[in-house]
C-alpha cells in the first residue's frame, strides 16, 4: 500500500482545499466532530496517506498466514460457516431440555448452556441469596443428577456444547465429563467449551466466589487436566462480551480481554505447562455492539494482536497457539425495551458486523432481551437472522470482503496500536490481576461506562426510540414470564438428593477435595470423585470456600 | 439551605451486572444528592440496615434478574418493622409491565426500565423524597 510518484497526502491536502472547502461554506457538516460509538473521533475520509506505513505482507497477510488479520481460514466461510450457537437456558433442567431439542431441530449447530444465579455463584437453592433466583436468568443445576435430565436423549458425541460458567466452572465441566461418560462418550473425542474466564469477573460482570490466585489456580488446573484428558476440549473463553456489556469501549473490551489472555499463558507457564500444550485450546468471546466498522477492525486487531503476543511474548511455535478463534454475541445491553421490534435491526447489523470480522461461532440476541429471557418464537427469529446472513446475502462467499478498505486497514491499526498501550500500563502494574486488585480495569470501565450515558443523557448519541424517534402509543409485546415452579421443583429434588445419595461419601469426597486445595494436586481429580457421590454445586463450592474464603470487591463508582 | 437528599443504591440478590447502579449512582451524587452504595449481593435485611444506619430519604434497588417480587415485599415489610415507612423505594432494571400494578401496591412507584434517562429518575426523586426536617 505504499504510494509512489504523487504522494497520497499531496492528494487529500488539495482534495480538502478545492473540492471540501467550498462544499463546507455552502452545506456545513452535520456535527463539529464524528465519532464512534465508542467516542474514538472518525475523519471524513479514509486514504492511502492513513495505510502508508502499513506493510500488506508483513502487516496483513492473507487469509490463513500469520498475523491472520484476514481471518485463520484461507477459504474464510466458503468451506465452513461460523456455528450458530444460540445462548438458552431458564427453569428446570427438562425445560431446558426441551429448548434445545428445539433449537437442534431448527438448524442450531451446537448448544450453550445458561445457568440461574444460584448455579453461577456455587449456591445450592435453599441459600438465603438465592430468594426469587432459582432457575430464572438460566437452568439451575445443583447436581450430576440435574446435568443428566438437561442432556437427556441429547448425545453429547455428535454435539458441542458451551458452558457459561466461571467461578464454578470445574465442577460443572467435571459433572459434563461423567454425563458423557456414561453416554459411551469418549473424552478423547468430544468438544465443547467453558468460559471459565474468572478475571473479566473481577473487572465486569462479578460473578466471582473465590479470590485472585486460587481462582487462577482452578484454571490452570483445567488447562493441565484437559491437556492429557480432554485433549478437543476448549479450555477458557476469554471474554470480553462481559466488559463490554459493563459499559466499556470497543478498545478497553479488547485491550483487557487479550491482556486476560496473556494472563492466563503466564499462568500456564508458570504451572509448567508447555505453551503450544495448551494455548491452542484457548477461545475467546467478544461482543459485536451498534457501531459497524469499529466491530470489525476490533476483530481483525484481535487476531493480529494474540498471533504476535503468543509468537513473540511467549514463543508460541504451534501456529495453533498464534491463531486466536473466537464466539461473538450480539450486544445485550443496545437492546432497548421501547419499540422492541427494532432490536431486530440492530441485531442483524451487530451480526453482520461481526461476519464481516470473520467469528468463528455467533448468538445473536432476541428482540424482547431487554424485558425478559426470550420466548420460543423470538429466539427462533434470531437463529433465523444469521442464517439470512449466511444464505442471503452473499457476504459469505469472499473472504474478508473489507480487507483493504482504507478505513478498516487503518482503524484496525489504531486498535492494534491502542491495546499495546493500554497492555504497557498494566504490564507496568505487574500484571492483570495486580491491575485487578488496583481496581485499574474497573475504575477505567466506570469511567466509560458513565461518560456514554451523559452522551446519550445530552443527545449527542441518539438511541432510537429511546432519546429520539419516541413513539408515545407503544403496546406492549408478549413476553416469557418465569414463575417459582422450578424454584419449587429444584428445592424439593434438594431435600430428596440429600436424603437418597451416600452422604458418608459425599462427605469423604469432600474432604479430599478439601485436601487437593491446601496441598498442590489438580483440583479436577477430587472434584470428579465428588460429582460422582453426588455432591451438590454449593456443597462443593462451600469445601473451597473454607479453604480460599470468598473474594470481596471495593466497589467503583 | 436544605439538607441534601440521602440515598442508598443497592444491588440485592445474587446478580452481578451493577452498571445501571453504578451510572445512576454517580448521576445522583452528580445532581447533589448524598449517595452511598452498598456494593453487590446484599439481603433486604442488609438493605434496610444500611438505610436505617446512614438516615436514608430515599433506597433505590437495581435489579436485573427477575427477583424482584421476592425481594421488594421483603424490604418494604422490613422498612415498616423498622418505622422507616416513609423511606421512598425506587427500582430500577428488567421488570415486567404485569409486576407494575403489584409494585404500586406495595408502595413502590418509582419504577425505571432500561432507557429511562437519568434526568428523570433524577427529578422524581427530587420530587419525591421525604421531607426533611
Amino acid at each position: 500500500m505504499k504510494s509512489v510518484a504523487d504522494p497520497a497526502s499531496t492528494r487529500k491536502n488539495r482534495w480538502e482545499r478545492e473540492v471540501v472547502e467550498p462544499t463546507l461554506r455552502k452545506s456545513p457538516e452535520r456535527k463539529g466532530t464524528f465519532t464512534t460509538i465508542s467516542g474514538r473521533p472518525i475523519e471524513r475520509l479514509y486514504t492511502a496517506q492513513d495505510v502508508a506505513a502499513i506493510d500488506y505482507d508483513r502487516d496483513i497477510n492473507n487469509p490463513g498466514e500469520f498475523p491472520y488479520v484476514r481471518g485463520i481460514h484461507p477459504t474464510g466461510y466458503r468451506g465452513k460457516l461460523w456455528t450458530m450457537r444460540q445462548f438458552a437456558g431458564f427453569g428446570t433442567p427438562e425445560e431446558t431440555n426441551q429448548r434445545y431439542q428445539d433449537l437442534i431441530a431448527a438448524g442450531g449447530t451446537g448448544l450453550s448452556v445458561a445457568f440461574d444465579l444460584p448455579t453461577l455463584m456455587g449456591r445450592d437453592p435453599d441459600h438465603e441469596l438465592c430468594l426469587g433466583e432459582v432457575g430464572k436468568c438460566g437452568v439451575s443445576i445443583m447436581s450430576l443428577a440435574d446435568m443428566e435430565r438437561l442432556f437427556a436423549g441429547i448425545s453429547l458425541a455428535d454435539i458441542t456444547t458451551s458452558m457459561t460458567i466461571n467461578s464454578p466452572a470445574p465442577m460443572i465441566f467435571a459433572m459434563y465429563l461423567v454425563v458423557a461418560e456414561q453416554q459411551g462418550a469418549d473424552w478423547k473425542t468430544i468438544s465443547g467449551t467453558i468460559q471459565n474466564d474468572i478475571l473479566k469477573e473481577f473487572i465486569a460482570q462479578k460473578e466471582y466466589i473465590f479470590p485472585p490466585r486460587p481462582s487462577m489456580r482452578l484454571i490452570t488446573d483445567i488447562f493441565a487436566f484437559c491437556a492429557k484428558e480432554v485433549p478437543k476440549w476448549n479450555t477458557i473463553s476469554v471474554s470480553g462480551y462481559h466488559i463490554r456489556e459493563a459499559g466499556s469501549t470497543s478498545l478497553q473490551e479488547l485491550a483487557f480481554t487479550l491482556r486476560d489472555g496473556l494472563e492466563y499463558v503466564q499462568y500456564g507457564v508458570d504451572a509448567g505447562l508447555d505453551v503450544d500444550d495448551f494455548v491452542p485450546r484457548m477461545s475467546f468471546f467478544f461482543n459485536s455492539h451498534s457501531d459497524f466498522f469499529e466491530e470489525i477492525a476490533k476483530y481483525r486487531a484481535a487476531r493480529k494482536l494474540w498471533a504476535e503476543a503468543m509468537k513473540n511474548r511467549f514463543g508460541a511455535k504451534n501456529p495453533r497457539s498464534w491463531q486466536l478463534r473466537f464466539h461473538t454475541q450480539t450486544a445485550g445491553v443496545s437492546l432497548t425495551a421501547q419499540q422492541p421490534y427494532n432490536n431486530v435491526v440492530r441485531t442483524a447489523l451487530q451480526a453482520l458486523a461481526a461476519v464481516l470480522g470473520g467469528t468463528n461461532s455467533l448468538h445473536t440476541n432476541s428482540l424482547d432481551e431487554a424485558l425478559a429471557l426470550p420466548t420460543r418464537e423470538t429466539a427462533t427469529i434470531a437463529l433465523r437472522t444469521q442464517q439470512i446472513i449466511a444464505h442471503e446475502t452473499g457476504v459469505t462467499n469472499v473472504v474478508d470482503p473489507l480487507g483493504g478498505s482504507y478505513f478498516i486497514e487503518k482503524l484496525t491499526q489504531d486498535m492494534v496500536d491502542g491495546t499495546l498501550k493500554y497492555w504497557d500500563t498494566i504490564d507496568g502494574m505487574g500484571g492483570m490481576v495486580e491491575a485487578i486488585e488496583r481496581g485499574y480495569p474497573q475504575q477505567e470501565v466506570a469511567e466509560s461506562s458513565y461518560q456514554f450515558q451523559q452522551a446519550v443523557e445530552r443527545k449527542e448519541k441518539i438511541i432510537v426510540g429511546v432519546n429520539d424517534f419516541i413513539q408515545a402509543d407503544e403496546r406492549p409485546i408478549e413476553i416469557l414470564y418465569i414463575d417459582d415452579t422450578a424454584s419449587d421443583v429444584q428445592l424439593k429434588r434438594l431435600a430428596e438428593l440429600k436424603q437418597t445419595r451416600d452422604n458418608e461419601c459425599v462427605r469423604r469426597t469432600l474432604e479430599a477435595l478439601k485436601a487437593v486445595a491446601k496441598g498442590h494436586g489438580n483440583t479436577m481429580v477430587p472434584l470428579l470423585d465428588c460429582v460422582r457421590a453426588y455432591a451438590t454445586v454449593g456443597e462443593m463450592c462451600d469445601a473451597l470456600r473454607e479453604v480460599w474464603g470468598e473474594y470481596e470487591e471495593v466497589p467503583v463508582i | 439551605m436544605s439538607q441534601k437528599i440521602r440515598v442508598v443504591i443497592a444491588k440485592p440478590g445474587l446478580d452481578g451486572h451493577d452498571r445501571g447502579a453504578k451510572v445512576i449512582a454517580r448521576a445522583l451524587r452528580d445532581a447533589g444528592m448524598e449517595v452511598i452504595y452498598t456494593g453487590l449481593r446484599q439481603t433486604p435485611e442488609m438493605i434496610v440496615t444500611a438505610a436505617l444506619q446512614e438516615d436514608a430519604d430515599v433506597i433505590g434497588l437495581s435489579i436485573l434478574s427477575g427477583a424482584h417480587m421476592h425481594i421488594c415485599p421483603r424490604v418494604m415489610e422490613l422498612l415498616k418493622e423498622k418505622g422507616l415507612g416513609d423511606v421512598q423505594v425506587v427500582i430500577g432494571g428488567i421488570i415486567p409491565d404485569v409486576d407494575l400494578p403489584k409494585l404500586n401496591a406495595m408502595g413502590i412507584r418509582g419504577i425505571f426500565i432500561p432507557g429511562t434517562s437519568m434526568q428523570h429518575i433524577i427529578d422524581y426523586i427530587s420530587a419525591n423524597a421525604r421531607v426533611r426536617v
